[in-house]
């Protein structure tokens, strides 16, 4: 066995004109710069949605307040949901998978370097339609103004009758658009995943991060499609005089439900899916072990993947199925439970017996598994239906599911964060600002949507902009709105944390955690062709193999 | 400056990957076919629900023709590529210009069918949910035939200027996997349409 | 400075609440004080689900922190990495089967629970109302009588032993709606061209309140419910003091010549007179009401003059438009709804 000396240089110190590099980024096909540009993209949407939150909050403080009008109120409620799903988790979840596929399977680049710009720009102009829906102000007696239907827009409230001008189709045409590029980016990690592997790394071999964007991308294949079918229909009925969902001529405000959850659900597991990928890269490395049952947390995401397809109307319990369609949707509900906890005792098993080093990825990641638990477990409650016919509708639900979006997804992004940012830009994150924004963010997270679920238990039914006293709900309000500010507190350093080490942090080095998969042996970051010469993959850890030649993982595996 | 040490092995492995033009195109092809199952789905449930206006099974007549001339197409453009896979561009060119013809006989047939129905039987989009279904289901398969003739129009284009070579064989199967799927569709739009729902 | 002032009472009320339960409930919502039948079903399935959830969660809670100090690195645990271990068959087996095994238990208690509440069937002696949900506001029909009314529903209390339970039909006119008393039942929508289906059976008498729980425009906050559960001869009485017509003396004769002359009759009905409006609620009998607007505010003459002078002002974006009325109109109009008792 020979061995090849690499030295890295780096680019000269002439930085050049912004003009050229404003051009570079623009034009880019380079994986690692549209990640950025995903997740940049997703930051900035992360902002405006976190702002809506804390108008509707505000207004929320104590009954019958006046900080906004209903108007108002209710496009808040409807671009906050549009814009954290689809302009922020989805980016998110993207421009990570944009960056470390391609790192973690050894692929110079995505399989469609084009295709991957193509779809950014495509998602992105999605994103400045919803909100250019801001601007149309009070024309057509306030109509022309930013959607107000809550984002899953509900027939019949969505047709020409009762959707008066132009903010509906701002909703529809801005998710349409950014549902194209979603589908060209999956379409990419698809063939990246199965084409553009380095040799050796069988499909057995592959980092967990990669199998499970692989699922991620099959169920945004899947899942996209009856959203986008749904949309077209909307529009035939709102602009060619259809009448699919058209009370008046027989058409039913059920069925936009059912093509809408269709979507809805396997929708977050899209985005939960990631976030498990994270875990699971992020506590192996800080209990310095390897991830507990590797073929079985495979197994339980295309369990996942597959079962996701079929629990929609979980959603709709409310709506008048029969008991046997309730039934059997109860049942597919509690069964993607399963696997679901299997997930998250793999965790817990990587962790036993480990090192565990609570750096601030791993803080973010050991409150991901706390937090993930409790929005499982709620789910299995709201998995009951009669349980869920008092709790459908109501606070329970909006707590719930934002305990799995923020307490589970955003904790596991953050944590993804710090993890890969001094990959990204060669620096280490100052880990002091850090635990700080840990700890602000926590203490606002629970603040917030630990006391959320009481007020959805006594009644409080969810999109009201106002509420009466008297009900019992008022303190609980209160305290749900206090715990915004640290929230907004903990982002702010957070922002700060980023902005300030991507200029004044320690240099890194190609692999600062002592980690094992295929990105952290290239540098920081890495250059354009990614690798010069790539290690021997023979196990799922070929670092691990690299530092410890005595004992390396393709003897046990 | 970061130097690093990394053993080169001697041997490397046979490595077969897919490739990727094929693997795009599958998966293309299952969110497109995720999109036709949802107009079916809403073409099916309102099937016998249209409380006025004209009914399928008044005005629909199944265009037998026209289906030929789409499954032929498939028999045809499946010949070009093998054609071109043997080197043979001339073949190759002609087999795919009568796909094109083919698949424009098609349109033209739907256009004529659908001109009928308007004017004739007076039925539109609006008129009742038939329709509506109708015209979204059938006029969204349309709206992928012209998508694929317009690929298919540009590869022609390319091959009477004589830039196909037999090594562009693999791009052409993969174009050839839209139309495949294209008349898939229209093999289910068929039976749902023209049989099932009348 | 004004949210803060506005917000400390809040700490007092609820700290009362908390210090004395008898004085002042949790909620005239809560889901966990049921008082009928479906309510009390889901609440008894609630508590099973939570002891389940409850176990589990302190089972792994404690695992959780258990690793995350035992496991810890420390300055004594010395260089090299642990011992890697990568599965193990036998625990995922059984992490496997226990999951499972919990689930068909839920399964099995919650489809007896689904059972129960969607396959009853009206005995009979049973209330049949159809409820007809409007933005922003509940129409209600009472089966077998000529009873339609708006916003308060009045039902029988039921014995247990001898049921008396109220069905309730769910059309809407318009949007989707949902029918929320969290005391008395789950919810369920209302949804046009798709008749729904609920019923209540209260045990106790009394006033319960709910709301619109499916969002129907920008009104949904202020769609409230009221259900008044009387003795059965309260109803009785109600219901045929309910189907009389209007009976207004001849003081208000002014205003009801008003009313019918300006296009409040293309909304309203008042039974007995020339209003046969179906747009809006029927005010035969608005002052058996104790709210108006839906809940919007009490139904005083202060409220109901504001409300008639231009109804936005107390709910900002309701389908009743100000008619521009002069101050005598809205006197006399006032004074004939104050007689339709």
């Amino acid at each position: 066995m020979s061995t090849a000396s690499i030295t890295i240089g780096h680019a000269s110190s002439e930085r050049p004109p912004l003009v050229e590099t404003l051009h570079q980024w623009v034009t880019t096909v380079d994986h690692k710069r549209l990640g950025v540009l995903y997740i940049l993209y997703a930051l900035i949407f992360l902002v405006f949605g976190g702002i809506e939150a804390t108008i509707m909050r505000i207004q929320l403080i104590r009954p019958h307040n006046d900080f906004v009008s209903p108007e108002v109120f209710n496009r808040m409620f409807t671009m906050h949901g549009t814009t954290m799903i689809f302009f922020a988790a989805m980016p998110i979840v993207f421009g990570f998978a944009n960056y470390l596929v391609p790192l973690m399977v050894g692929a110079r680049d995505m399989a469609f370097p084009r295709l991957n710009a193509f779809s950014f720009w495509l998602s992105a102009f999605g994103g400045f339609l919803l909100y250019f829906s801001f601007l149309g102000g009070d024309g057509l007696y306030g109509a022309g103004n930013a959607p107000d239907v809550g984002w899953f827009a509900y027939a019949p409230l969505t047709s020409q009758t009762f959707s008066l001008g132009h903010s509906t189709d701002f909703w529809i045409l801005a998710v349409f658009v950014s549902g194209l590029g979603s589908m060209g980016t999956a379409i990419n990690i698809v063939a990246t995943v199965l084409c553009m592997r380095c040799p050796g790394m069988t499909l057995g071999k592959m980092p967990l991060l990669a199998w499970l964007n692989l699922v991620m991308g099959g169920l945004v294949i899947l899942s996209m499609s009856p959203l986008t079918a749904a949309q077209l229909m909307l529009l035939i009925d709102r602009y060619l005089g259809g009448h699919f969902f058209d009370a008046q001529a027989g058409g039913s405000a059920v069925l936009w439900m059912h093509f809408f959850w269709i979507f809805g659900h396997p929708e977050v597991y899209v985005l939960a899916i990631p976030a498990f990928a994270f875990a699971s890269e992020i506590i192996p490395v800080f209990s310095r072990k390897a991830i507990f049952g590797y073929p079985v947390m495979v197994a339980a995401t295309l369990a996942i993947g597959f079962i996701s397809m079929s629990v929609w109307a979980h959603h709709m319990f409310t709506v008048g199925m029969t008991a046997a369609g309730n039934t059997f949707f109860v049942l597919s509900t509690m069964a993607i439970a399963v696997p679901t906890g299997i997930k998250i005792f793999n965790w817990l098993a990587t962790m036993w017996g480990g090192k565990i080093q609570f750096r601030t990825p791993m803080l973010f990641c050991v409150a991901f598994l706390f937090q993930f638990l409790i929005a499982g477990l709620t789910g299995i409650m709201l998995s009951a239906a009669p349980f869920d016919w008092q709790l459908s509708g109501s606070y329970f639900v909006v707590a719930h599911f934002h305990y799995v979006i923020v307490g589970g997804i955003l904790f596991t992004v953050f944590g993804a964060f710090y993890y890969w940012f001094p990959k990204m830009s060669g620096r280490m994150y100052n880990e002091a600002l850090g635990k700080l924004h840990f700890w602000l963010f926590a203490i606002g997270f629970h603040l917030t949507f630990d006391f959320m679920h009481i007020p959805g238990l006594l009644g409080m039914p969810r999109r009201i902009y106002t509420y009466e006293p008297g009900r019992g709900w008022d303190i609980w309000n209160l305290i749900v709105t206090i715990g915004v500010f640290f929230q907004a507190a903990g982002t702010l350093v957070f922002l700060g944390n980023l902005l300030w080490s991507k200029w004044r942090g320690v240099a890194a080095g190609s692999d600062p955690w002592d980690a094992w998969t295929l990105e952290w042996s290239t540098a920081s970051p890495p250059p354009a062709y990614n690798f010069a010469v790539l290690p021997e993959v023979r196990s799922r850890r070929p670092l691990w193999d690299l530092k410890h030649p005595e004992d390396p993982d393709w003897h046990y595996e | 400056m970061s130097a690093f040490s990394i053993p080169v092995p001697e041997h490397q492995p046979q490595w077969n990957l897919p490739a990727r033009g094929p693997v795009a195109m599958y998966c293309l092809i299952a969110a497109e076919a995720a999109i036709f199952t949802i107009f079916v789905v809403a073409y099916i449930f309102y099937v016998g629900k249209s409380a006025t206006g004209p009914q399928p099974a008044t005005v629909l007549h199944a265009p037998i023709f026209l289906t030929v001339c789409l499954l032929s197409s498939s028999l045809t453009i499946h010949i070009a590529v093998r054609s071109l896979r043997k080197g043979n561009v001339r073949r190759f060119a002609w087999w795919w210009c009568g796909t094109v013809v083919l698949g424009g006989i098609f349109l033209a047939g739907t256009a004529r069918e659908w001109r009928h129905l308007i004017y004739q039987d007076g039925l539109t989009i609006q008129t009742n949910l038939f329709g509506t279904t109708y015209y979204s289901l059938v006029g969204l398969h349309a709206f992928h035939v012209v998508m694929g003739l317009g690929a298919l129009t540009l590869v022609l284009a390319f091959a009477i200027h004589g830039d196909v070579r037999p090594e562009h064989s693999e791009r052409t199967e993969v174009l050839s996997m839209y139309w495949h799927f294209v008349d898939a569709v229209w093999v289910v739009v068929f039976t749902v349409v023209y049989i099932i729902g009348r | 400075m004004r949210i803060i002032k506005n917000t400390v009472p809040i700490f007092y009320t609820a700290a009362a609440a908390w210090a004395n339960p008898a004085s002042q409930p949790l909620s005239p919502t809560n889901i966990f004080a049921p008082a009928s039948t479906p309510a009390d079903n889901i609440s008894a399935l609630s508590f099973l689900v939570l002891a389940v959830t409850g176990a589990i969660f302190l089972t792994v809670l404690c695992l959780l922190l258990y690793a995350i100090v035992r496991f810890r690195e420390k300055p004594t645990s010395g260089l090299g990495e642990p011992a890697q271990v990568y599965g193990s068959t036998q625990v995922e087996l059984a992490w496997t089967v226990i999951p499972v095994l919990v689930i068909v238990v839920l399964f099995l208690a919650t489809v007896r629970v689904i059972a129960s509440i969607q396959n009853a069937t009206p005995p009979p002696g049973a209330v049949e109302v159809s409820v007809i949900g409007h933005q922003y506001w509940w129409e209600y029909h009472y089966a077998h009588s000529n009873v339609v009314t708006a916003n308060e529903l009045h039902v029988p209390v039921s014995n247990p032993a001898h049921p008396t339970p109220t069905f309730l039909t769910l059309l809407s006119a318009d949007t989707d709606h949902s029918f929320w008393v969290p005391r008395l039942a789950g919810k369920t929508d209302l949804i046009p061209n798709h008749p729904n289906s609920t019923w209540i059976d209260p045990h106790e008498t009394g006033l319960y309140l709910g709301q619109c729980a499916q969002y129907c425009g920008v009104e949904h906050a202020k769609m409230l419910l009221r259900v008044y559960v009387q003795t059965r001869d309260q109803f009785d009485h109600w219901l045929a003091q309910q189907s009389r017509p209007a009976v207004a003396s001849d003081a208000v004769d002014a205003g009801r010549r008003t009313f019918e002359s300006i296009a409040c009759v293309n909304c309203h009905t008042i039974r007995g007179t020339a209003a046969v409006g179906k747009f809006g609620p029927d005010l035969t009998h608005l002052m058996s009401r104790d709210t108006i607007g839906a809940g919007a505010a009490l139904n005083t003459p202060a409220n109901l003059r504001r409300w008639i002078q231009n109804p936005n002002a107390l709910k900002p974006g309701c389908l009743m438009p100000a008619m521009g009325l002069s101050d005598s109109q809205l006197d006399a109009v006032t004074a004939y709804m104050e007689a339709l008792r």
